[in-house]
């Protein structure tokens, strides 16, 4: 089966039993437009703290696909299923909030609202979910945990006042969008290309700190890359290819 | 919520263009605001012209021409009254008081006006206020004139000073009474109203100076001199119009009637204040015109901000897209945007009162001297606060264009941030 087509590193999962907390089936989406792109996915599973890659070149789908995950966007025919609901079922605002209170999303650059300190911009979803909220809450404020997250993340206490986000290295806007992702400890992190405007060093030493701050929350983590070399920080390596069917239907 | 925070800190990143946006939208409505204020103040000051007086009474013609020529000096009488007719009203048991005016005279462009000291008493304008004497008072001697304020200051006249004055009524006038010079007893306080371009003389000084004169001209060889006349009886046959007021206003429509139907002689009597408001009604269009202008200033203003907005938008697709990941529905977006109009429109109208109330405090006082305009500083009224509520509705709305926009921009984008 595609989804086995790259297994490594020591923490092999097994699908044997397990009930994956993403399960995609007979997903089929098509962009509007004359020169649409779409999209096809029929069997895709994210196991409960799983942390996957998915790589292919730029172009063909990678961030549809998060989309589609993620529930921004919603597929003409079949299922999303993530943590037992179908979010393709649901109603526009519903699927918003779900969003709000099972996803931690990282973009690849220009994470940050310009405005807003480093602890408003790690705030921010907690604004949109109240379970969030209430489990960021759990030991002291949320102004605690957004400091402890952004700490455990590399970012000196001293970075964090009197300090705008756009005085801030590439990296440590990244940083600062993950404790954005992490905070109130949502089930899934989503990272599309989070490191790619980082060097070699800066990438791992992140995607170290992205790894073992999801792992204390519990978190699983689906990351997509061009860049396959990124492979060892993940418990699973996927090639778009494997898990989609794309095509591109051309102008006459 | 967050959104009017989140809208907040977006308008403070953007601090210079908001502002400036602001301050046009400001602007804008203090101009509206502003010929609001004069319009009214100077609806008020027009209808204020003339109070306490109950009817005005000339020669029979139409009501705006008789308040044109008694009041305002504009044009000139049709015909005279006699003086037996306005005896006739006098003895009406409603009337309390008649002071009969008599015009046709000029000075440098500035009418002259035949009456009686009492004229300075019962002549009242702006709430029934008083004429009131800046220096020197009321004519005593037949050859005394009081001057309004325009003329002292546009002729740089004094109490004391000569004055000659011409027969008719143009600035220029071949024909003057050069024989019976006038002296300046006194110089009346600005009113803002006719009576500072006016100069005053008795009405007995009127008819001394026209004592040799027939058929509006001097008669050669039969002057008759300043000191001569003294001694003749200068009881005027007639006069242009005359000033009436009751004892009770109660009286007014009956004796206004009465003088309608008088037999002797055919007599208007016109009430002042409903004559001033078909008068205004005339020169109202005017009014509108300055209205529909600074309404369109106003629509310019939030034009500008709509444009402002837009052109961001593009450079914010950025944060709608995190927005939009972190759970923000479009709905959120759209108020977001919305909201920021809001803001931005709700700031440029409290500004923009705030200013015109300033530069009213400032400017008040001078505009009253220099224009005889009375602005009233009071608190918006009614129709105010319901234009300056209009402007801040018509801001959020506007708002939801861009708004509009950006909503199919998120749902578009999804998540991929184009950039």
């Amino acid at each position: 089966m595609a989804k086995h087509s790259h297994q490594n590193m020591g923490a092999a999962t097994s699908f044997g039993g397990i009930s994956g907390i993403v399960k995609m089936s007979g997903v089929r989406f098509r962009w509007p437009g004359p020169r649409s792109f779409s999209l096809a996915i029929d069997d895709f599973i994210l196991a409960e703290r799983e942390r996957v890659l998915l790589t292919g070149p730029s172009g063909v789908g990678k961030s549809t696909f998060l989309s589609l995950l993620c529930g921004i966007i919603t597929p003409q025919s079949g299922r999303i299923e993530v943590l037992g609901t179908d979010t393709a079922k649901l109603s526009n605002a519903a699927r918003d909030h779900f969003r709000a209170e099972h996803f931690g999303i990282i973009f690849q650059m220009f994470n940050l609202l310009p405005y807003g300190s480093l602890i408003d911009n790690a705030l921010l979803p907690l604004s949109f979910s109240t379970k969030r909220r209430k489990r960021a809450a759990e030991n002291g404020s949320i102004e605690q945990e957004a400091l402890r997250l952004l700490n455990s993340l590399g970012l000196e206490t001293q970075d964090l006042h009197g300090m705008s986000t756009g005085n801030l290295s590439v990296g440590q806007q990244q940083r600062v969008a993950a404790a954005r992702a992490l905070i109130g400890r949502p089930e899934i992190i989503v990272a599309d290309e989070p490191t790619s405007s980082l060097d070699r060093d800066r990438q791992d030493a992140f995607l170290d700190l992205l790894s073992a701050e999801a792992a204390e929350a519990g978190a699983a983590v689906i990351m997509v890359s061009h860049d396959e070399a990124l492979g060892p920080h993940f418990d699973r390596v996927l090639r778009l290819e494997d898990v989609a069917v794309t095509a591109r239907r051309v102008a006459a | 919520m967050i959104v009017p925070r989140l809208a907040l800190q977006s308008l403070r990143n953007r601090a210079l263009t908001a502002s400036l946006t602001v301050l046009a939208i400001a602007f804008s409505v203090m101009l509206l605001l502003g010929v609001e204020k004069v319009r009214t103040g100077a609806r008020q000051s027009f209808a204020d012209t003339i109070s306490g007086t109950d009817l005005i009474v000339g020669a029979r013609s139409g009501g705006i021409q008789l308040l044109l020529y008694s009041v305002f000096r504009i044009g000139n009488a049709t015909n005279n009254i006699t003086w037996k007719s306005l005896d006739d009203i006098a003895k009406q048991p409603e009337v309390a008081w008649v002071v009969p005016l008599s015009l046709g005279d000029s000075h440098h462009g500035f009418r002259v006006l035949g009456t009686i000291a009492d004229y300075f008493k019962h002549y009242r304008y702006r709430h029934g206020q008083p004429i009131t004497f800046a220096e020197g008072m009321p004519f005593d001697d037949l050859f005394d004139a009081v001057i309004g304020a325009d003329v002292a200051e546009a002729l740089g006249y004094k109490v004391g000073d000569p004055i000659i004055v011409a027969h008719g009524t143009g600035s220029i006038s071949f024909v003057e009474h050069k024989d019976k010079p006038f002296r300046v007893s006194g110089v009346l306080e600005k009113t803002g109203t006719p009576v500072d371009r006016t100069i005053h003389v008795s009405i007995e000084a009127i008819e001394a100076i026209h004592v040799d004169w027939k058929q509006g001209i001097p008669m050669p060889g039969e002057t008759v001199s300043a000191e001569v006349v003294r001694t003749m009886s200068l009881k005027p046959k007639a006069v242009t119009a005359a000033l009436i007021g009751l004892k009770s206003k109660i009286a007014t429509f009956k004796l206004q009637r009465m003088i309608n139907e008088y037999r002797e002689e055919p007599l208007s009597a016109i009430i002042p204040g409903l004559t001033l408001q078909e008068l205004w009604q005339l020169v109202g269009t005017a009014e509108t015109a300055l209205s529909v202008v600074s309404a369109m200033v106003v629509a310019t203003a939030l034009l500008g901000m709509v444009t402002m907005i837009l052109t961001t938008l593009n450079e914010r697709r950025r944060e709608m897209a995190i927005l939009r990941s972190v759970g923000a529905r479009p709905i959120t977006i759209l108020g977001l945007l919305a909201t920021e109009a809001g803001l931005l429109t709700l700031a440029g109208v409290v500004l923009g009162a705030v200013l015109l109330y300033a530069a009213l405090a400032v400017l008040q006082p001078y505009v009253d001297r220099a224009y005889g305009l009375h602005l009233s500083i009071n608190p918006p009224t009614y129709r105010e606060w319901i234009t300056l509520g209009a402007i801040v509705l018509a801001g959020f709305l506007a708002g939801l264009l861009p708004a509009l926009r950006a909503y199919r921009l998120s749902l578009a984008d999804g998540m991929m941030v184009r950039t």
